[in-house]
């Protein structure tokens, strides 16, 4: 046994926010840990992104290579493989697909034991999504850019505030990510079965988070609108659009900052949710 | 006969499970057509942009991703859920699989029948009628039967390559999305022309892996366009032979794998 595991604080003499902060940490080392253990499914999800970012790369190329003044939604070719690769070292950092954690813990029962940790069920699965995306950030990142870099020219970016800003916007994609899939789980708690949510979730979070192809091939209108009324931009299309330097400083900032609004109030969301499930829950099992 | 009912018997099982949760179910069938239905769309969005892809017009690209869409649809439906091996082969319960005297293939498509995904394969084949009639093509007996016999074809390249990605399993148990390169890969790499791709990439999969005569050759064959890659007019004919080697192919490597199957320890 690892001899962490048993030293989660949560009762203690340091005082209970500090305490609550330790506890906070340690869950995110727990689920860094737990991602840590799957190093040959870590290689395998790697080959995967490289083969998709090939793919994806070569048909923005061929759209670019045709494209009134080759450049297609105001993107240059350098810019959209940025935008691929970039994409493809991100995808397993934000997480969209896969996690059905919460709702199988719903169908299974297993959530009552949830209830009676002195952690709520949002911040404790905030937690372990952390220690997740850490862990992802440090193996699954690199190896798309770095294919992408060998065998396609890529943008370089130009300001000094860019690799900043796209930091702090990979960190908010992630809790958006989080808390979109934490209220999409938790609909389990009405549906039982909550498969169809997540396989609708899946669906619009890759189309509409800019996955597939950039959000600004869509005519204008639809493309605020969405940006503006669903978190899914927020979720891809903001960070690469803001490491592809896609726009200006301000634009930049103004899109990481629309981030920041998703990410408070998907969390509210998920808390408000959660509140609303526990009032009427009837845990499954016998 | 017996063993005949055995297999309606999963299957009907398979259909009141699926129905039992109506919501979810009903939610699950359009979602899942949804899937291929932004695919379609995620080529023409890309058209916005551009009056040609690879020197195709949109016309001529919807009918290479529409006979992708069928054939790939009507395989996941019939075969996709295969992917549910590796977890069998971890937890060892793909011993119970192999003591039932009945297929082990078979039985396994069936445990999971994926009704939800019904929807999508009538989708898959309504933009390939919509592709249809949306090129001039001169027909002759030879194209109408290929029209019949390429999504056919192209249905058993993909299910091969879904049988023959499941099975790496059985030597690699941890092997997780490598499958999905190939299987979602190919769907995505077979839905454009084959001239929008470049280097080794492109040798690799479209003519080492065969990829290529699974949408791209047969839609030339349809229209009468050459192909700008030089290859002849008649290799579009060629696509349920490759489908058959590739079949053959996923035949071995499923026996093989069952073969190399040692359950586990535990």
């Amino acid at each position: 046994m690892d001899q962490r595991d048993a030293s989660v604080p949560t009762i203690s003499r340091i005082g209970p926010f500090r305490a609550s902060i330790a506890t906070f940490g340690a869950l995110i080392g727990s689920g860094f840990r737990r991602y840590a253990t799957y190093r040959q499914a870590t290689i395998a999800g790697t080959f995967t992104n490289i083969v998709f970012g090939f793919l994806r790369c070569y048909v923005l190329l061929a759209v670019a290579a045709t494209a009134a003044g080759q450049r297609p939604a105001g993107y240059t070719a350098e810019q959209l493989a940025t935008y691929v690769w970039v994409g493809q070292g991100l995808l397993a950092v934000i997480g969209l697909w896969g996690w059905t954690e919460l709702a199988d813990r719903i169908r299974s029962g297993d959530i009552a034991a949830d209830l009676l940790r002195p952690v709520p069920p949002l911040a404790g699965f905030l937690a372990a999504d952390l220690g997740r995306a850490l862990h992802g950030m440090l193996t699954r990142f690199a190896p798309p850019l770095l294919a992408g870099a060998v065998f396609f020219p890529l943008h370089t970016p130009t300001r000094w505030q860019t690799v900043p800003l796209f930091a702090v916007s990979v960190v908010l994609a992630v809790v958006i990510s989080f808390g979109c899939r934490f209220v999409v789980n938790a609909s389990a708690y009405w549906l039982q079965d909550a498969r169809g949510p997540i396989t609708l979730w899946t669906l619009s979070a890759g189309v509409l988070g800019g996955l597939y192809f950039p959000l600004r091939l869509l005519p204008v209108e639809l493309t605020v609108a969405l940006w503006v009324a669903t978190p899914l931009p927020s979720l891809l299309q903001t960070p690469l659009d803001v490491i592809a330097e896609r726009d200006g400083p301000a634009l930049q900032a103004g899109l990481v900052a629309l981030q920041v609004v998703w990410a408070v109030l998907i969390l509210a969301l998920g808390a408000l949710v959660q509140r609303r499930a526990e009032r009427r829950l009837v845990v499954q099992g016998g | 006969m017996g063993e005949l009912r055995a297999y309606a018997a999963l299957g009907a099982a398979q259909v009141r499970s699926a129905t039992a949760y109506r919501t979810s179910f009903v939610v699950e069938l359009f979602a899942n057509m949804g899937a291929t239905v932004f695919d379609v769309l995620a080529v023409l969005v890309l058209f916005r942009a551009t009056p040609a892809l690879g020197g195709f017009s949109l016309a001529e690209a919807m009918l290479i991703t529409g006979l992708s869409a069928a054939g790939f649809t009507l395989a996941d439906f019939a075969v996709g859920n295969v992917d549910h091996l590796k977890s069998l082969v971890r937890a060892g319960t793909l011993d119970a699989v192999l003591v039932r005297p009945l297929g082990a293939l078979p039985q396994l498509l069936l445990m999971d029948l994926p009704i939800r995904k019904a929807l999508r394969v009538v989708f898959g084949f309504a933009v390939l009628g919509l592709a249809v009639a949306a090129n001039d093509i001169d027909w002759t007996p030879a194209r109408v039967l290929l029209l019949v016999v390429a999504p056919v074809a192209a249905a058993v390249f993909f299910g091969s390559i879904f049988v023959s990605s499941a099975s790496l399993a059985f030597w690699w148990v941890d092997s997780g999305e490598v499958g999905a390169a190939f299987t979602y890969g190919g769907r995505d790499f077979t839905s454009y022309p084959m001239s929008v791709f470049g280097g080794w990439f492109r040798g690799l999969f479209a003519y080492a892996l065969g990829f290529a005569f699974v949408a791209y050759q047969p839609a030339l064959a349809l229209l009468g366009v050459p192909d700008p890659l030089g290859l002849p007019a008649w290799s579009g004919f060629l696509s349920p032979l490759v489908a058959l080697g590739a079949a053959a192919f996923a035949a071995g490597v499923w026996r093989a794998g069952i073969r190399h199957y040692r359950s586990t320890g535990s």
